[in-house]
């Protein structure tokens, strides 16, 4: 059924392009307005009406105009929240999009920020299976997160949203397509096991003893620390002398991650043997660099490196 | 297959607490509203499973388990089918409906289940008006809807947090917004001139006259104070000793009580010479019979009615809703002149072997005055003013002389007995006599100028015919309690009457009165005559089914296109720094100092300023608010800007120097 559905939507994408010619993508920011806001009752609103209507029928027929007027008035204010629903969504303004991060395979997160120069209440947002509601302030940002499911690395457009309300009384849904002109870079998947990068021993090559001149902690003095750690004024509320900790950044052997050395190996498993390398090396707090073709990452380390060798890694062709 | 778990905000979630109460809240409400025709022990046990629905979903959250909510199910209908017979009908259906409707509470946990509880709560909501469709009613059904759509606003996901006062009001608005268009269709929906199918219950007993009279069974009536009938009058309302009502002509005595004959179809209405006439509208409630109360005694028969010989009204049809018809009466006439024998046969008849007592008294009087028809009516009403006789809603019950019981011994009860009496007395001293029954006195509204007459004003008198003057209007009630002819039902009940019945109470329900008038016309008592009638203003005698809807239609478009105005229109997201600035322009321009088109702000408020030496200060304070508010941020703050127009606002340019 949803598959016919979906096959009845896409048909109809295709030939009647001037009916679905807002589902095409578009640049942000986006602003719904009157020519895209479609407005349908929803099944409740078709059952709700056959209330009225039955009752309208025996009112004429027993001519009691108490119950007509409540009731033309009960239609009539239905009728109104067609019109309150248009208006809950017309204006909206979809600002920009920010994407998380996320791998191959995994969901990736959105934060969309809607705002709107007028209160608007019960917006729904559907992408693909998640959907979630907001409520929305006069002149207020609204920042709103989904999850869009993704399927390889690389540059992947985004889906289409869908808008929809059926404030304030549920009985008519006005809706819209959002497409935004956006493409979200997906990181490859990184390989479950495989070899280490490097050989100790080369490893103990790049060793290195640095002082790092960070401040990490006070601890107690030993004798031979350099008179210039110590930590006068801590030491004075202290029966012991203090000194100053610094840490040792650099204490672990510098990696160089190199598409040259895996021969052997396709395009797709080296990338995701070295995705699994740099994943390694943040999370062990390396320094390291990258050399892919077309690329060169210097040395470096820390969550900005860490992201830029991914996002390197994603865009490989 | 693997549940997929569905998003948050679809039909299967479980409502809210918030949600929930308001639903309950509605469906305490419509059962408040149709207590009053439901069985009390009915009512007092829904309201229980209303609780305590109420008070277990607070404890918890979830359904009533199937092996509680079908037993009560089929208590319910059994109940209602042994207590009223069927399960069909207007009472067992609605007892029925609001039963289901609270039983519907018990398995209401979803979005869905919420929605489909609302919808039916409306039905129930309308069908409460086909009990009642007063004002007040209809405004209390009205005020239902209030928390039925904020039960559906509830449900809506994601809501600003808001008041209930907030909400109160935004659903309010919705319905005023609604009004107009509401009572457009009201007007414009084309009404059917007869009901299509069925008539409105036959069951119900309304109280009111009825066309035979045994003492006693007007009690029931005295004390129902709803409005039987409005009048207004051409001219002067006629004095309240001659505001007699005639509605049914009793002229058979069974021993027991009064019987309407049914007329013969040869005997003539019976001839009137009329002196002075009153012409009058009386606006009818609905009796469910066919008899039109008409002031005493009627010229002729409105539209649609007939005269009967006796002089009583009685319409083509039974009146089911509420009618207007005009009359015209004669206040002082000559009914019947001439009484053919077979009338005075009629007007003597008594049945044989009851009230030997009553007999020989009436014998004892026709002996003692001779011929003198005049003088033995005056005995009798002397006996009654005089015998000790007392005026009470709640008399001692009779026996099978009920005459001689009444006049002898008991000397207690209301018109009935008195009228009954008297009749009975008169007919057994050989002067014809008939009993009247119909409405008497009412309430004159200064407000409206109309008399309202109550169903508690129902009266009865008595007729008899005396050589010469024909059929003479008899009060006996009068001779006990003439405070009953000049002041009304209520004055002569005296103390008996029930605490909220006191003069002031009185007072307030009769001028409120007006309002419910005005609602029975206006609203109520609209049918397809006055449909049709519509546009007469405009030159169009007749509006026609067709033109109607054409009418319906047109407006429907206006409205939609009034209402697309409004979901369309959007407020320009105005520079209220400019605003300001306009605003103290155009103050200055008032004292001639007008800016030029090139000249900047600074330029002109320094000229300002020195036009107006005395506000120098105050315009350069002015000016550099606003140069740093235009030229210093990109987007000042909000209230900065409002700063500068409450200064616009407030600044006064005096004269200027020259």
């Amino acid at each position: 059924m949803a598959g016919l559905l979906q096959r009845a939507q896409q048909l109809a994408e295709r030939r009647l392009p001037s009916l679905t010619r807002y589902r095409r993508a578009e640049k942000l920011p986006i602003e719904l307005h009157r020519r895209r806001i479609y407005i349908v009752p929803t099944g409740f609103g078709l059952g709700f009406s056959v209330f009225p209507l039955s009752i309208q029928k025996d009112t004429l027929n027993y001519a009691n105009n108490a119950a007509l007027l409540l009731t033309c008035l009960l239609g009539a204010a239905s009728a109104a929240s067609m019109l309150v629903a248009f208006r809950d969504l017309d204006g909206l303004r979809l600002g920009h999009i920010r994407a998380g991060h996320a791998v191959a395979g995994q969901p990736i997160e959105l934060t969309l920020a809607f705002d709107s120069s007028r209160v608007r209440q019960a917006i729904r947002v559907e992408l693909g299976r998640d959907a979630t509601a907001f409520a929305i302030d006069a002149g207020v940002v609204m920042h709103l997160k989904l999850m869009m499911p993704t399927t390889r690395r690389g540059w992947q457009p985004l889906a289409r949203l869908r808008v929809w309300s059926s404030w304030p009384l549920g009985l008519f849904r006005a809706w819209s397509w959002l497409h935004p002109e956006q493409a979200v870079l997906v990181w490859p998947r990184p390989e479950e096991a495989g070899p280490p990068p490097v050989a100790p021993a080369e490893d103990a090559r790049h060793m290195r003893l640095l002082q790092g001149d960070e401040l990490a902690a006070l601890r107690g003095y030993r004798v031979g620390d350099p008179q210039r750690h110590v930590a006068w004024k801590a030491s004075a509320r202290h029966d012991d002398l203090l000194v100053k900790d610094f840490e040792r950044a650099q204490n672990r052997p510098q990696w160089q991650l190199d598409w040259r050395r895996l021969d052997g190996l396709d395009d797709e498993s080296r990338i995701s043997r070295l995705a699994r390398w740099v994943n390694e090396a943040h999370a062990q707090q390396r320094h390291f660099s990258l050399w892919l073709p077309g690329n060169i990452i210097a040395n470096g380390s820390g969550p900005e490196h860490y992201a830029h060798c991914m996002n390197a890694l994603a865009q490989l062709p | 297959m693997k549940r997929v778990p569905r998003p948050k905000g679809t039909v299967d979630t479980p409502i809210d607490s918030r949600a929930f109460d308001l639903l309950s809240a509605t469906l305490a409400l419509i059962l408040a509203l149709h207590a009053p025709h439901l069985p009390w022990w009915l009512s007092a046990a829904l309201a229980l499973i209303l609780g305590w629905r109420w008070w277990q979903r607070r404890q918890q959250i979830g359904r009533v388990p199937a092996w509680l909510k079908l037993p009560m199910l089929a208590l319910l209908i059994l109940v209602v089918i042994a207590w009223y017979g069927t399960i069909f009908g207007r009472e067992p259906g609605t007892a029925l409906a609001v039963g289901l409707l609270v039983l519907k509470l018990l398995e209401s946990e979803t979005e869905r289940d919420a929605r489909v509880g609302i919808s039916f709560a409306c039905f129930a909501l309308m069908v409460a008006l086909l009990f009642d469709q007063g004002l007040i009613a209809t405004l209390v059904v009205a005020l239902g809807l209030l928390p039925a759509l904020a039960t559906l606003r509830a449900l809506q996901p994601a809501r600003l947090p808001s008041s209930a006062r907030r909400t109160l009001m935004s659903n309010l608005g919705l319905l005023f917004a609604a009004l107009p268009l509401a009572l457009l269709a009201f007007l414009l929906v084309p009404r059917l001139s007869t009901p299509l199918w069925g008539a409105p219950s036959p069951r119900q007993a309304t109280t009111g006259l009825s066309d035979s009279m045994t003492p006693g069974n007007f009690t029931e009536l005295l004390t129902d104070d709803h409005p039987a009938m409005r009048v207004s009058f051409d001219g002067p309302p006629p004095p309240a000793d001659l505001r007699y009502f005639r509605a049914y002509v009793m002229g058979y005595y069974d021993g027991r009580g009064w019987h309407r004959r049914s007329p013969d179809p040869h005997q003539a209405v019976a001839a009137i010479e009329a002196g002075t006439t009153v012409s009058y509208r009386i606006t009818l409630q609905p009796t469910r019979q066919r008899v039109l109360p008409t002031l005493d005694v009627p010229l002729q028969a409105p539209a649609q009615s007939q005269m009967q010989p006796e002089r009583e009204v009685l319409a083509d049809k039974a009146v089911t809703e509420a009618i207007s018809y005009a009359g015209t009466s004669a206040s002082r006439y000559r009914l019947q002149a001439v009484l053919d024998p077979a009338s005075r046969q009629r007007g003597l008849q008594l049945p044989a072997g009851f009230n030997p007592r009553t007999h020989a008294l009436a014998a004892q009087w026709r002996q003692r005055f001779g011929s003198d028809d005049a003088a033995i009516v005056d005995a009798a009403l002397a006996r009654f003013h005089d015998g000790g006789f007392r005026y009470t809603l709640a008399p001692a019950p009779l026996g099978r002389d009920s005459i001689d019981d009444f006049l002898f011994s008991t000397l207690e009860g209301f018109c009935e007995h008195y009228a009954s009496s008297f009749t009975v007395l008169m007919r057994a001293a050989g002067i014809p006599a008939r009993v009247v029954t119909g409405y008497q006195g009412g309430y004159w509204n200064k407000l409206a100028d109309y008399l309202l007459v109550r169903n508690s004003d129902a009266h009865a008198w008595s007729e008899v015919w005396l050589a010469g003057r024909g059929w003479v209007r008899v009060d006996p009630t009068a001779a006990v309690r003439p405070e009953r002819v000049t002041l009304g039902a209520a004055a002569a009940a005296g103390d008996q009457r029930d605490w909220y019945r006191n003069d002031w109470l009185q007072d307030v329900r009769n001028r409120w009165d007006v309002v419910n008038r005005w609602w029975d016309q206006a609203v109520v008592g609209f049918d397809a005559l006055r449909q049709r009638g519509l546009l007469t203003p405009f030159g169009i005698r007749d509006t026609d089914t067709g033109m109607l809807g054409l009418l319906l239609a047109i407006s429907s478009v206006l409205f939609v296109a009034l209402g697309l105005g409004w979901a369309l229109w959007r407020r320009e997201a105005r520079d209220q720094l400019r605003a300001a600035m306009h605003r103290l322009e155009r103050k200055l321009a008032r004292r001639g100092i007008t800016r030029r088109s090139s000249e900047g702000p600074q330029h002109y408020l320094s000229r300002a300023a020195r036009a107006l030496p005395a506000q120098r200060h105050e315009l350069e304070a002015l000016m550099n608010l606003y140069l740093s508010l235009r030229y210093a941020q990109d987007h000042p703050s909000t209230e900065s800007v409002r700063a500068f127009s409450v200064a616009v606002r407030e600044f006064r340019p005096l004269d200027v120097v020259k």
